[in-house]
């Protein structure tokens, strides 16, 4: 029979998710870590319910995000607006393949994954599900490494707008769905700040604790 | 990579836990510019960097001299009918700024230019504390400061963005690529090579607990 694998939870050890120093403080409850001064939990407060939460805003935030323009052109030719699925199309048709596929990836797939992965990730921690943690670990991992790049059309419209100021020929405004879709990112990252992995793991701990 | 066994040993002195999993285990020497993997999770745990304090700091001294450069000169300039318009990093927020969008520009200025210069600050006052091997109170704030900072700035998502949009205007004018853009693209580099020298776990040991 091997040992079960032992977290610092399970001996009562704090690891300060700051700086990582493990630290058994003398006063259980509101204590602060010795070397850099956070304050210490076993995890982080609210987590499942504060992550929920930017992530249901994220959600309703996304609708006009993709529905609204998110930048308006207007030149000689007329006044044209764009959306995110529209500025993705231009790029396709004027054979700029790689950079389509770029902003389609950042733009499009990237938040609709990074909505649907947060929401598996809160569910089966809500449920305390010892399911495939590893799969699920690596899932947060992706997030966290991907999801700021969905900025990139914000940028791309404040670019634009910047530069093309030739009044009257042709000039670009952003619009409100950059604005949105730029809430989207944000409250998206701040929903898998919010998230503490060890809830991924405490149900697989514990299994793995009785059945040893 | 070396994988870190769990440990069942009686004694914690000297373990560290798993930043995602919480998984007790005993740290190992690593060879040069190795990483430290979890044995439970393969979350990274920690990296041998030896020698890499200089090196960050070049990093991060180059990259605050060429963010300055990316910040003022233009990144773009833009010719119609002998109209031209330029945009410097500055000038896109004010431009936004101008045209009412406040939100917006205050979005594009901290994810462009406050956190990033803060990133930088930071990194080279916490690199310079420790050439000259003074133990700061101040040590702890700014490595703290500097965990929260990291992930808002976006110096190199903004850098693909001017690339799309290079992209966008290629057919409606001619475009001139100023000083900046190189310069944001070599900070970009530079950026990412410092916080790969910058071996924040091993700073941490050496904030001594109170």
């Amino acid at each position: 029979m091997t040992p079960s694998p032992r977290t610092a939870h399970a001996l009562g050890l704090y690891a300060c998710h700051t700086c990582g120093l493990l630290s058994r403080p003398a006063r259980e409850g509101a204590s602060s870590c010795g070397r850099c001064g956070s304050s210490l939990r076993f995890r982080k407060t609210n987590s499942i319910e504060r992550a929920a939460a930017y992530l249901i805003a994220a959600y309703i935030l996304y609708i006009p995000a993709n529905v609204l323009p998110i930048m308006e052109t207007h030149s000689v030719f007329g006044r044209e607006e764009n959306t995110i699925v529209s500025g993705v199309a231009y790029l396709w048709h004027a054979g700029s393949w790689g950079l389509a596929l770029i902003v389609f990836i950042a733009s499009v797939v990237v938040p609709v994954l990074k909505l649907l992965a947060m929401t598996l990730l809160l569910i089966t921690a809500h449920y305390q599900s010892a399911w495939r943690p590893l799969e699920r670990a690596k899932l947060y991992r992706l997030v966290e490494l991907v999801g700021r790049w969905s900025m990139l059309d914000v940028y791309v419209v404040a670019i634009l707008a910047a530069l093309v100021q030739f009044r009257p020929l042709a000039t670009v405004t952003p619009r409100s769905g950059a604005l949105y879709f730029g809430a989207v990112v944000i409250l998206s990252m701040l929903s898998a700040m919010a998230f503490d992995p060890r809830l991924i793991w405490d149900p697989a701990h514990k299994e793995s604790h009785t059945h040893a | 990579m070396p994988v870190l066994s769990p440990t069942d040993s009686q004694s914690t002195t000297g373990l560290i836990a798993c930043n995602e999993c919480d998984l007790l285990q005993r740290p190992i020497a690593l060879p040069a510019g190795g990483w430290a993997v979890c044995g439970g999770c393969d979350a990274p745990l920690y990296r041998y960097t030896p020698g890499s304090l200089d090196r960050a700091l070049a990093f991060s001294l180059g990259a605050a001299v060429l963010f300055l450069i990316g910040l003022t000169f233009p990144i773009l300039e833009l010719e119609i009918q002998g109209n031209v318009t330029s945009s410097s990093l500055s000038r896109t927020v004010q431009q936004l700024w101008k045209d009412g969008l406040h939100v917006f520009a205050v979005l594009i200025a901290t994810t462009t230019i406050l956190l990033p210069a803060l990133e930088l600050a930071v990194m080279i006052s916490v690199l310079l504390l420790l050439r000259v091997r003074r133990a700061s109170a101040w040590m702890p704030k700014l490595l703290r400061l500097l965990t929260l900072v990291r992930p808002w700035g976006m110096t190199e998502i903004f850098f693909m963005g001017v690339l799309v949009a290079l992209v966008k205007l290629a057919h409606m004018a001619d475009i001139v690529t100023g000083v900046a853009l190189w310069s944001l693209g070599g900070m970009m580099l530079l950026l990412i090579a410092a916080s790969r020298s910058f071996n924040l776990r091993h700073l941490w040991e050496q904030v001594a607990p109170q």
